[in-house]
């Protein structure tokens, strides 16, 4: 296959991927509506990714695309791993490193403090 | 067959390359998209880890009808603009102008279903601030916050692909693109899908937390 040329998808091709997603939708939908535990998040995440990735590599034709393009289809989202990485270590972990700050919402507000407010001066 | 009204521009070889060096830029463009709206999804992971319960009971009053039409709207736009791109690459020209301007008809559709959803919701109250209802925690705010904010910036660029479209398929209509030449229906092609994606997952997010 010449990359250069990309091949011209066949309207099938994409009657198909809009099927896929609509029935997608439907089971997100569907399955919200039950309580399944943990498995909600699950569904909620997962149903999403797949639509996302149906709607990239066929509708916005990154498996047609030339290596370089995909670099930097990917390039997109690896930077946005390295920024949700970074800070999410930030909050997640935030009081369960000691000497570090306590988790802003132990206390209900920010900044974090353990004294006490101070008094008004008219009481 | 080349168009001769249509000249490669100088620093590429031939229309391939020219169409391969627009997708590149787009994509870069994209990704900064991808990190813009990244950073707000970031606040929402954040958010919702930190008050659970505040989010459970805020996304209840999501108002899921709108939202679902909405999500089948944009994928058949998506549809529609993925059959304009087929119709340029075959250099068919009313087939190329009827489905721009069915994808924009259902681009205003979703802003209208989103206008009467934002109606809705400012009658129930669900704007952050000093009017907030009472039904919801106050750390609740934060979810509306970020559905106002999200949610208005996705239309926002909806609003503005539409625009894109328009140019596009008024271009289209003075037969300026054809088999050879329609490196512009492919690009903003390219934005049109980026905005659907952005929604499926403001969907996911915003309009199922906790429904049963």
């Amino acid at each position: 296959m010449n990359l250069l040329n990309p091949p011209v998808v066949p309207p099938k091709t994409y009657f198909w991927v809009w099927f896929a997603l609509l029935l997608l939708l439907l089971l997100n939908w569907g399955l919200a509506q039950f309580n399944l535990g943990p498995f909600n998040l699950v569904a909620t995440l997962a149903i999403p990714f797949v639509q996302m990735l149906l709607m990239l590599l066929y509708l916005m034709h990154v498996r047609y695309n030339a290596p370089l393009t995909r670099v930097f289809v990917a390039a997109g989202f690896i930077w946005l791993a390295i920024m949700a990485d970074l800070t999410l270590s930030d909050y997640l972990t935030r009081g369960s490193v000691p000497g570090t700050l306590r988790k802003s919402w132990e206390h209900g507000a920010w900044p974090p403090t353990t004294t006490q407010a101070p008094a008004r001066a008219n009481s | 067959m080349a168009n001769p009204s249509v000249a490669v521009a100088e620093q590429f070889d031939d229309m391939p390359q020219q169409l391969e060096a627009s997708t590149l830029g787009m994509w870069t463009f994209l990704a900064t998209e991808i990190l813009f709206f990244g950073a707000l999804f970031l606040s929402y992971i954040i958010y919702r880890h930190t008050y659970v319960h505040a989010f459970a009971e805020a996304a209840r009053h999501t108002k899921i009808l709108h939202g679902s039409i909405n999500t089948g709207l944009l994928m058949t736009s998506s549809l529609t603009m993925s059959l304009a791109i087929h119709a340029a690459q075959k250099g068919r020209q009313r087939p190329l102008l009827g489905f721009l301007l069915l994808t924009i008809f259902l681009g205003c559709c979703f802003l209208g279903v989103k206008g009467l959803e934002y109606k809705s919701d400012i009658d129930d109250h669900l704007v952050p601030g000093q009017h907030f209802t009472r039904n919801i925690p106050v750390q609740g705010q934060l979810f509306w916050y970020l559905y106002w904010m999200m949610t208005g910036v996705h239309s926002l660029h909806l609003a503005v692909g539409i625009g894109v479209l328009a140019f596009i398929a008024w271009r289209a209509g003075r037969q300026k693109y054809s088999a050879y030449y329609h490196n512009p229906v492919l690009i903003s092609g390219l934005y049109w899908h980026f905005v659907d994606v952005i929604w499926v997952w403001l969907y996911s997010l915003f309009y199922l937390v906790n429904r049963y």
